[in-house]
């Protein structure tokens, strides 16, 4: 069972709310999960044309709701999000998201750091999106993170986990849940970073925009859950000098003399 | 009286407080946060915090989001 900040999650897969095609489609892909927590993030009302409250659709079962700071370009920006978020959910749990350069979507690791030091003394519970680089995971979890997050690879992308050397490094060091974050874009990518030794993953966009969000999500489930059990199970080694599977013993030797 | 609510000017005529201005947005309270001039305004303050000319007003609410 994985337990953050005291709370403990069955499902080791966590769900982003964006790029829904509709609030149905979310609650169903949410239920077809059945993750235990979903990310939200915080915008200004279009007062012209207030779209319904995402919390409604979100009402049906109980989750635990991560507020993001996306959008934030620096710490004190990200330190006003996170003071909303706790107004608005009533709640102290965070992902902490400091993203300066709109093409990269990068986190900024400086300032990731001062927020999450400021925020921890607010009593936030910080979970902070990250680069994956082992250093900063354990100034983070020093600084009190209730887990870090490491990025497979840029936002949306879908490009999969293109920084495992350094996930698992941070996996090794870890004191906290590591949960990798950002660019998982096929359930295969997410079954790897889970036989790494990555406590969860989250992922959005290739649930949201697959064709069959639904299904998409299910398949995710399955994917996340095999890796865990791998991983638990306990994987052989890698090497390059081949290793047959079949007896080297009693093979027939007289006819069939090439065996031996 | 003139504030600028959401980054937008706003003539505001006959609305005092918090709690009036959400209901001329027709905005159900619980599913927003207030903030003036920065500050966050707790939901049972919303009756009693009145409006003042000028005064900057962010209502923010949760969004699909990853």
């Amino acid at each position: 069972m994985l337990t953050i900040a005291g709370t403990e999650f069955s499902s080791r897969l966590f769900l982003g709310t964006g790029k829904f095609s509709s609030s149905t489609v979310m609650a169903e892909a949410i239920n077809a999960s059945a993750c235990q927590m979903v990310t939200v993030a915080l915008r200004r009302v279009d007062l012209e044309n207030p779209e319904d409250d995402i919390m409604n659709a979100l009402s049906q079962r109980e989750y635990t709701f991560l507020p993001n700071t996306s959008g934030a370009r620096n710490a004190d920006e990200a330190i006003r999000l996170a003071r909303l978020a706790r107004a608005a959910s009533g709640s102290s749990w965070l992902k902490l998201e400091v993203t300066p350069d709109p093409r990269t979507l990068l986190p900024d690791p400086v300032e990731t750091l001062r927020a999450t030091e400021a925020l921890v003394k607010e009593g936030f519970i910080v979970l902070p999106y990250m680069n994956a680089d082992p250093i900063l995971a354990l100034k983070l979890q020093d600084a009190g993170a209730a887990a870090v997050m490491p990025l497979g690879s840029p936002i949306g992308t879908n490009q999969g986990i293109l920084t495992d050397f350094q996930i698992e490094i941070i996996i090794e060091q870890a004191r906290v849940p590591v949960v990798v974050d950002a660019g998982i874009g096929a359930p295969s990518h997410a079954a790897y970073a889970m036989e790494l030794g990555a406590d969860a993953v989250l992922v959005n966009t290739a649930i949201s925009v697959a064709g069959d969000p639904v299904a998409m999500a299910a398949a995710f489930a399955k994917a996340v859950e095999a890796g865990r059990t791998a991983f638990e199970a306990g994987m052989g080694q890698r090497s390059k000098q081949a290793s047959a599977s079949s007896p080297e013993s009693g093979k027939l030797s007289s006819d069939l003399g090439f065996l031996s | 009286m003139k504030i600028t609510l959401n980054g937008n000017p706003k003539e505001l005529s006959s609305v005092a407080t918090v709690t009036e201005l959400l209901t001329t947005l027709q905005l159900a309270p619980d599913t927003v946060v207030v903030e003036l001039n920065t500050l966050i305004i707790q939901p049972d303050s919303y009756e009693d915090t009145k409006l003042s000319e000028d005064d900057q007003v962010e209502i923010i609410r949760f969004v699909g989001g990853g």
